[in-house]
């Protein structure tokens, strides 16, 4: 909490040079890859209709898959169809937390366009097991399909035992303490989405890896189930929420939603470990935050970017996402929607049972602004100062240089003398008197 | 002391916090303009009913709630959501008396006449601000003996059993239901909505009767409905069986003026008492 303080004054500062900044070169994105045991849900959403594409980083063989997903309605076939990889990946890439570059203006030369190109940011299952048992053991195989690579059964069930021996049975590996989760969600009249992998059908399809599934659903219900998962999870998981929705901004109601620290000039050797950058800075926000967060990485209109880490994406794709109330379709594949049709949220939460005792709840709001998770890398002006001002400049060049360090350390958590070192500048020890504070020799 | 100063001191250190730490989507000029729009609409309504003396007191208390409650990306907007509330205080009254809390009231005006663009964010708060929060507010109804804190005290005791029962039948583990109840957003309703003495029953059985309808309905609103913010709508929408409950359980109104010589009185007639020989 202390540490707030000095971040939020150094956003106020920077805000008068959010437009310069702008016209960055993005060097860099940070995408979801670089965390383990991380799941990526998207959420599309309006009125009270709700696609859900799962995405998951499995890696082990593809018989061992299955997942029990509860789910608030029964879900008919036509329901259920499965997605391209390419989409939720895009759909990371655009969102993801970026990293742009300036390079400082010789100071002798008159500033001329600096602020010249402000205006951007106001625009815009194993074969089921006979129904006859599993209905002694108070399971009601609601459905059964085959969808895409996969084998999926809806079901309900009366008490949480006979689900649990239905699904031990069948291949499921339901963790020990799963029990009262599953009785809770069985009282909650919720059905459950259990899928496995069909590896005749997976051949036909021919991908090496499992293809995002998707539910559409209609339920007042605007929440993501997380307690299953946190039964067995050994240690913390990430959880990436994509939302997409027509009005306006996400958050959670039932946990606080904060953004992510935003717009540091860090130090420029951070372009070659962004992602390192990237997984520390978030580690110590999730501590700073005491793991009580929901954090905002990213709330933009869909049909822009700036700077882009990534195309947005376009009509088609997002029709493929499931964003239902977009119109126009077909005539040209890569049109965008129109500006305010779409707006994305990347939620990011890293979450165990202790921290996050109950499901997600989410509230789409009508906050149209733009948030971005985007880091400023300056390159100092190099030549030899012809003038007052070059001096100036040069003078202060370290003070500036020793700040990135400081934010840096701030934000990652990083040792601040391994920055300096990093940085080649001068250590606090090692430092000409010049420039130092007078009493940082006092006792040395 | 009048509880109202109290009140003002918490709600304000409350939003400088919350707007300083944790990340209040409220700017200064919100904030300003919404706490600038309440006084001058308590000003310009006290001079057009002439009757009243202008106190900012209770407007101060409702723009501070409204500070800490209302969401919008317009600042015409919250300014409206200002005006609106303390013009309500004025024009909806059933036999003199105040149909909504103000705050309640424009909260819920605003998200239904706006289609949402002005919405309410209750899970902002974070456990420091909670506990900070409960503590003044637990304070309060011991230090100030808080005129109704029986309506506070029976809604958050139906709120309770509501929420820990709930639970208890769905099995779940006791940190959900103590989870849900760390918001601060709460505790600004139990402390400082519900228990508005110039809008609850006016007799005790009628406002833990009260009460207890508020509870239901907000936890209706939440597990049966799935709709966010039911402690508002649950109150706005009973707010209207207030004059029915005190038909059938009429009571002695409310008056802040008043109630200092109440006080007084009680106490001379129990000294007068004591004197008298018989």
């Amino acid at each position: 909490m202390k540490t707030k303080i000095p971040l939020l004054i150094l956003a106020f500062a920077l805000t008068p040079l959010a437009a310069h900044a702008f016209c960055g070169f993005y060097v860099a994105k940070a995408d979801t890859k670089l965390f383990n045991k991380a799941s990526k849900v998207v959420l599309v959403r309006e009125d009270d209709k709700t696609v859900m594409t799962m995405a998951n980083d499995f890696e082990g063989e593809a018989k061992d898959f299955a997942v029990v997903i509860p789910v608030p309605t029964f879900i008919e076939k036509g329901q259920i169809h499965v997605a391209d990889n390419a989409l939720v990946e895009h759909l990371d890439a655009y969102s993801a937390p970026r990293l742009v570059e300036y390079f400082d203006e010789d100071p002798c030369r008159p500033i001329e366009t600096t602020f010249a190109r402000r205006g951007g940011m106001a625009a815009p299952a194993a074969k089921a097991a006979d129904a006859e048992h599993a209905r002694a053991l108070g399971v009601k195989i609601e459905a059964e399909y085959t969808v895409g690579e996969y084998d999926i059964l809806i079901l309900s069930a009366e008490q949480s035992g006979g689900l649990e021996t239905w699904l031990m049975e069948n291949g499921y590996k339901i963790p020990e303490g799963a029990g009262p989760i599953l009785e809770s969600y069985i009282k909650q009249k919720m059905r459950f989405f259990v899928a496995k992998v069909n590896l005749e059908e997976k051949a036909k399809a021919g991908f090496h890896y499992l293809r995002p599934l998707q539910v559409a659903y209609e339920s007042p219900k605007f929440m993501l189930p997380i307690r299953l998962g946190t039964v067995n999870a050994d240690g913390p998981q990430d959880l990436f929420v994509f939302a997409l929705t027509r009005k306006g901004r996400v958050e959670t109601v039932n946990y606080r939603t904060v953004k992510l620290p935003t717009g540091m000039e860090i130090p420029i050797f951070v372009k070659e470990e962004f992602a390192d950058f990237y997984k520390a800075m978030f580690s110590e926000q999730v501590g700073k935050e005491n793991m009580h967060c929901v954090f905002t990485e990213y709330a933009w209109d869909m049909g822009w970017c700036d700077p882009c880490a990534a195309e947005p994406l376009s009509n088609a794709e997002l029709k493929k996402l499931g964003v239902f109330w977009l119109g126009g379709e077909g005539r040209n594949p890569l049109a965008r929607p129109a500006n305010s049709d779409v707006f994305i949220t990347r939620l990011h939460v890293r979450y165990d049972r202790k921290h996050f005792p109950e499901d997600l709840v989410f509230q789409e709001t009508r906050d149209r602004e733009n948030f971005q998770g985007r880091y400023v890398l300056r390159h100092p002006w190099k030549g030899e100062p012809k003038c007052d001002a070059a001096k100036k400049y040069l003078e202060a060049l370290p003070e500036r240089q020793d700040k990135e360090a400081q934010t840096l350390a701030q934000l990652t958590g990083w040792e601040i003398g391994k920055i300096r070192e990093r940085m080649k500048l001068p250590t606090a020890a090692g430092k000409s008197g010049e420039g130092k504070k007078w009493w940082e020799k006092l006792w040395k | 002391m009048d509880p109202r100063i109290y009140q003002i001191t918490a709600l304000a250190g409350l939003l400088i916090y919350g707007m300083g730490w944790l990340d209040f989507e409220i700017g200064a000029a919100q904030a300003a303009l919404t706490l600038g729009g309440v006084l001058l609409t308590q000003w310009a309504c006290s001079r057009l009913g002439k009757a009243e003396r202008f106190d900012p007191r209770s407007a101060l208390i409702s723009g501070l709630s409204l500070c800490l409650l209302l969401r919008t990306n317009s600042l015409a907007l919250a300014a409206a959501g200002a005006v609106i509330t303390i013009a309500g205080k004025f024009t909806l009254r059933w036999r003199g008396k105040h149909l909504f809390n103000p705050t309640n009231f424009g909260l819920v005006a605003m998200m239904l006449a706006t289609n949402g663009a002005v919405w309410v964010s209750p899970g902002q708060w974070g456990n420091v601000a909670f506990f900070g929060f409960l503590m003044v507010c637990a304070g309060g109804l011991v230090v100030m003996r808080a005129a109704r804190s029986d309506v506070t005290l029976a809604f958050l005791g139906f709120y309770l059993a509501l929420m820990f029962g709930r639970s208890l039948w769905l099995g779940e583990p006791m940190a959900i239901p103590l989870h849900r109840l760390q918001s601060g957003a709460l505790l600004l309703f139990a402390f400082f909505m519900i228990s508005d003495p110039k809008t609850t029953p006016d007799s005790r059985a009628g406002r833990i009767v009260f009460a207890a309808l508020v509870a239901y309905g907000a936890w209706y609103v939440q597990f049966r409905l799935f709709r966010t913010n039911g402690l508002l709508w649950s109150l706005a929408g009973l707010s209207l069986a207030v004059p029915l409950i005190d038909w059938l359980l009429p009571g002695r109104r409310y008056s802040w003026k008043w109630r200092g010589i109440e006080t007084l009185n009680v106490q001379r007639s129990t000294l007068n008492a004591q004197q008298s020989p018989i």
